[in-house]
């Protein structure tokens, strides 16, 4: 395989060497008494909604990590581990999964009875906190995830030189990588773009061609979608201007998923601007569904317990959790959780089956479409 | 007095027979701590054991105390245990082991192991009842022959009863036992009793441990039934101050001991009476007690009524008298306490503190705490606690204590102890003593101490001075251990991040970047600081 270069290398090269050379002042400072470097904050507190843009941003309270505070020593160890390793990449003009950076510099600590790492999160935490201490993000420096997702559709995608019909992908669809800023799409025949929480329902629609007759490009998130799908989801919709929709589960944890592919996620919220899709719209599961298709005997019972008896634990914590959410504040929103707490039901993508199998890809989809029968 | 068993046989007479004190030994032995064969073996030698420290004080002799027990039977013992004190002279022996409540300390007011003069004659009775056997006494006085005495008790009588009574060469072969040990004076008694020899805390082995740690000028040697010599060493060649004789006080004493004082008094008056026989009363004092009470204080003593002596001491109540002195108290000192628990426990850290003596109800008392942390002492969850009375170990009955509620009320997690509910849990041995003239005791078995305020609240100071002192000491090393944990982790981490700040700085030198940080690890390092 040839050398990859991407088009930050250089600045990114020199972010990380300035990383070190910062270190490296501050021990040859006589008055310098720690090793520090400065990174964003992270957490929910430093998050901020922007209303406008409709998508989260990260605030800009800075924490100080230092080297001689212990709770911040083994961390500060760990990010110099891999931020000197990710220079080596770019350097090198090689990638390299986060799994195996953390196996490469996974060792144990001559004199201690501990490992550089214990495991793959706290290199993954690294990861995060070069990316806001630099500004380079992992893509620039060299690192990408597992793939996961998967894209079925009318649309040629030009992949490091070679040419992907994704309409000619069988049953399997292209595997999405964790980075796809270098794809370029050569031709496309799509009216929207389908963002589908399970796997198993993007089966279902595959079988049902629905891809074909819809002129839609499917793509499975297979969970919480990763860094690659909203990525590419965020390019698609800037480049070829189509519509998204999301479909999940009509649950806490499904409308979370929109959420996060919507406005971005707390985490990375420092990177909503590339991650984040704030025209995505919601699609189903509605509460107004179960009665709209008569699906009342297939809802599932919400877990745990409510607010007024001795909760809210479980699936009402996180309808709670979610519904207090900044960005969830408007009164489409509020109604679903309003109406999913006092059904005490949630409704799953599959459910629909219980009519017919291809009652989702024939009627249910295309209806609501037709109709622009959406939340947003 | 707590006395129930001497003033209960007082109180005998009228239509009832006499019985001999004896003869209510045998039917109440529990009463004296020989209710079981496991407790009777313990109480044999605790008896012995304290007679021969008091004569050792007495006289201000180093003791040198030996027990050796030997299994004979199957559940029989022969219990002999040996002293270096001054030894008793031929008259006195055969009544001090062969006569119950003769004693040379029941009479006077003075801090001692012993109160009563009813222990060793009490385990000579123990000896006959379960075996039959009597007692054979050695005793040596300085310059003196040696006397020995084979006495039994006539329980009907209490009188002595003697056997054989001869004089002994003690270095020829009639002298006991094997002769690793020989002082000019001295006393040795051998008795057989029935026993069980047990090891746990209810043991002989602990008994002598605890009073080791308490009396570490003395040297206790234990020979154990399977041949195990123990040694108890002394460390201290120093000993306590001697007690001062007391009389008693006003504010303290009870009506039947004045009664029996007024009968044994030569006093013409009553005044005269209150001054000679009780401490801090003078000419105007006993003027003020007199007219408070309404008696004419010229009276003669004898012809008070009981009532009449009962306003007295009502009156004495509400009269301001000066406490009694405390001389009379021998604490054993923070020194020697520290002494001992080292000695026996070897601890990383010991605190001893002698509290002021203190007046209760006119009667003078002083607390001693000590802690050991650490060391030697595992952690075995709970504390352990070392009771003492008078230097003498409280074994039994350790929840009815004063100790253990002054231990209770204590918050140990302010001196970084962790508790369980209320006791203090971890490598630590706690050590109560109580000296006093009179030692409230809860029963006549004279194991736990009552829980009265004044005494609760003296131990209660002693153990938390001692715990802040302890609470210090583990906060300091819990910062050393923190901080040198810190040193060895960033050590360790600097070797891993100079190779890496060299790559990413690019001009700079790996082992001159390592030697940088290690020195900022050097400078960060402070023992004292958190």
């Amino acid at each position: 395989m040839p050398k990859k270069q991407f088009e930050n290398d250089e600045s990114t090269y020199d972010k990380l060497k300035h990383l070190g050379k910062q270190i490296k002042n501050q021990l040859e400072d006589p008055d310098s008494d720690d090793l520090t470097f400065d990174t964003q904050v992270r957490s929910r507190s430093n998050v901020e909604y922007d209303e406008k843009k409709g998508r989260l941003a990260l605030g800009d309270s800075y924490s100080t990590r230092k080297f001689l505070n212990i709770s911040h020593a083994r961390k500060f160890m760990q990010t110099l581990l891999v931020a000197s390793k990710t220079k080596e990449l770019v350097d090198s003009g090689r990638t390299a999964s986060i799994r195996e950076v953390y196996y490469q510099l996974k060792h144990s600590v001559p004199g201690l009875d501990e490992n550089t790492f214990d495991d793959q999160d706290e290199s993954n935490n690294v990861v995060v906190d070069i990316e806001t201490a630099t500004g380079a993000i992992r893509e620039d420096l060299h690192l990408f995830a597992e793939k996961k997702g998967s894209l079925f559709g009318p649309i040629v995608i030009n992949d490091s030189g070679d040419e992907i019909d994704c309409m000619n992908m069988g049953t399997s669809g292209l595997a999405i990588p964790s980075i796809v800023d270098h794809y370029e799409f050569v031709e496309h025949d799509a009216d929207f773009i389908l963002l589908v929480e399970t796997s198993a329902m993007v089966n279902r629609l595959v079988e049902e061609d629905f891809h074909k007759e819809q002129n839609a490009i499917i793509i499975s998130a297979g969970g919480q979608p990763s860094r690659g799908v909203r990525r590419l989801i965020n390019i698609m919709h800037d480049r070829l201007e189509l519509p998204v929709y999301v479909f999940t589960d009509g649950d806490p944890w499904g409308y979370y998923i929109y959420s996060v592919l919507k406005s971005g996620s707390m985490s990375l919220a420092f990177q909503s601007d590339r991650l984040a899709t704030p025209d995505a719209k919601l699609i189903g599961m509605t509460m107004e569904d179960i009665e709209e298709y008569g699906l009342e005997h297939v809802t599932e019972d919400l877990k745990g317990k409510p607010k007024d008896s001795g909760g809210p634990t479980k699936d009402y914590k996180r309808i709670h959790d979610v519904m207090d959410y900044e960005w969830m504040q408007n009164e489409q929103w509020q109604a679903q959780f309003q109406k999913m707490l006092d059904k005490g039901v949630r409704v799953e993508q599959q459910a629909l089956a219980a009519n017919s199998l291809e009652f989702v890809a024939n009627e249910y989809l295309p209806e609501k479409i037709e109709n622009e029968e959406f939340l947003d | 007095m707590a006395n129930g068993v001497e003033e209960g046989m007082d109180a005998e007479g009228g239509d009832h027979r006499e019985i001999s004190v004896a003869e209510f030994f045998e039917k109440n032995k529990h009463l004296l701590g020989f209710e079981n064969a496991q407790k009777s073996i313990i109480t044999v030698v605790k008896e012995a054991v304290d007679n021969s420290l008091d004569a050792c004080e007495e006289d201000e002799i180093l003791p040198e105390v030996h027990v050796l027990i030997d299994e004979y039977d199957d559940g029989k013992c022969r219990v002999e245990i040996r002293d270096n004190a001054i030894g008793l002279d031929r008259e006195t022996i055969p009544k001090v082991f062969g006569k119950l409540l003769y004693g040379s300390k029941f009479h006077k007011l003075q801090q001692s192991r012993g109160q009563q003069g009813i222990g060793i004659s009490a385990s000579a009775m123990y000896a006959q009842l379960t075996t039959g056997e009597p007692v054979t006494v050695y005793s040596k006085q300085e310059g003196e022959p040696c006397h020995r005495f084979v006495v039994r008790i006539d329980t009907e009588k209490n009188e002595p009863e003697i056997l054989e009574d001869e004089v002994v060469d003690p270095e020829s072969d009639e002298f006991p036992g094997e002769k690793d040990y020989y002082f000019d004076h001295g006393t040795s008694i051998e008795m057989d009793i029935e026993a069980k020899y047990t090891h746990g805390h209810h043991s002989v082995y602990n008994y002598l441990k605890h009073t080791a740690i308490m009396n570490p000028y003395a040297r206790v040697v234990l020979r154990e039934p399977d041949g195990n010599k123990v040694e108890f060493p002394r460390v201290s060649k120093e000993l306590p101050d001697k007690p001062k004789e007391i009389k008693p006080h006003l504010h303290g004493v009870e009506l039947g001991v004045v009664l029996r004082m007024i009968n044994n008094s030569n006093a013409r008056t009553v005044s005269s009476f209150l001054q000679e026989e009780f401490t801090r009363v003078g000419r105007t004092s006993a003027q003020h007690v007199c007219e408070e009470a309404g008696i004419d204080d010229g009276r003669r003593p004898n012809t008070l009524e009981k009532e009449e002596v009962e306003d007295i001491l009502q009156a004495a109540e509400n009269v301001k008298l000066q406490s009694p002195p405390t001389d009379c108290l021998s604490p054993i000192g923070e020194d020697l306490m520290e002494k001992g628990l080292t000695k026996e426990l070897n601890p990383e850290f010991t605190e001893t503190i002698t509290r002021k003596p203190t007046v209760y109800k006119g009667n003078p008392f002083q607390v001693e705490v000590g802690l050991a942390w650490g060391g030697d002492i595992e952690d075995e969850g709970s504390f352990e606690e070392l009771r003492y009375a008078n230097k003498v170990p409280l074994l039994y009955k350790k929840s009815a204590c004063v100790t253990t509620k002054a231990i209770e009320n204590v918050s140990w997690n302010r001196y970084n102890i962790s508790q369980t509910g209320n006791r203090p849990q971890g490598p630590l041995y706690i050590s109560i003593h109580i000296a006093s003239v009179w030692v409230p005791f809860t029963s006549e078995g004279k194991e736990a101490v009552a829980n009265y305020d004044p005494i609760r609240k003296e131990m209660k100071l002693a153990l938390q001075e001692a715990g802040r002192k302890l609470g210090k000491y583990l906060k300091r090393k819990e910062r050393r251990e923190i901080q040198e944990k810190k040193k060895r982790q960033l050590t360790s981490y600097a070797k891993e991040m100079a190779p890496a700040i060299a790559d990413l700085a690019e001009n700079g030198n790996e082992e001159e970047m390592e030697d940088k940080i290690q020195q900022l690890v050097h400078d960060d390092y402070n023992p004292e600081q958190l």
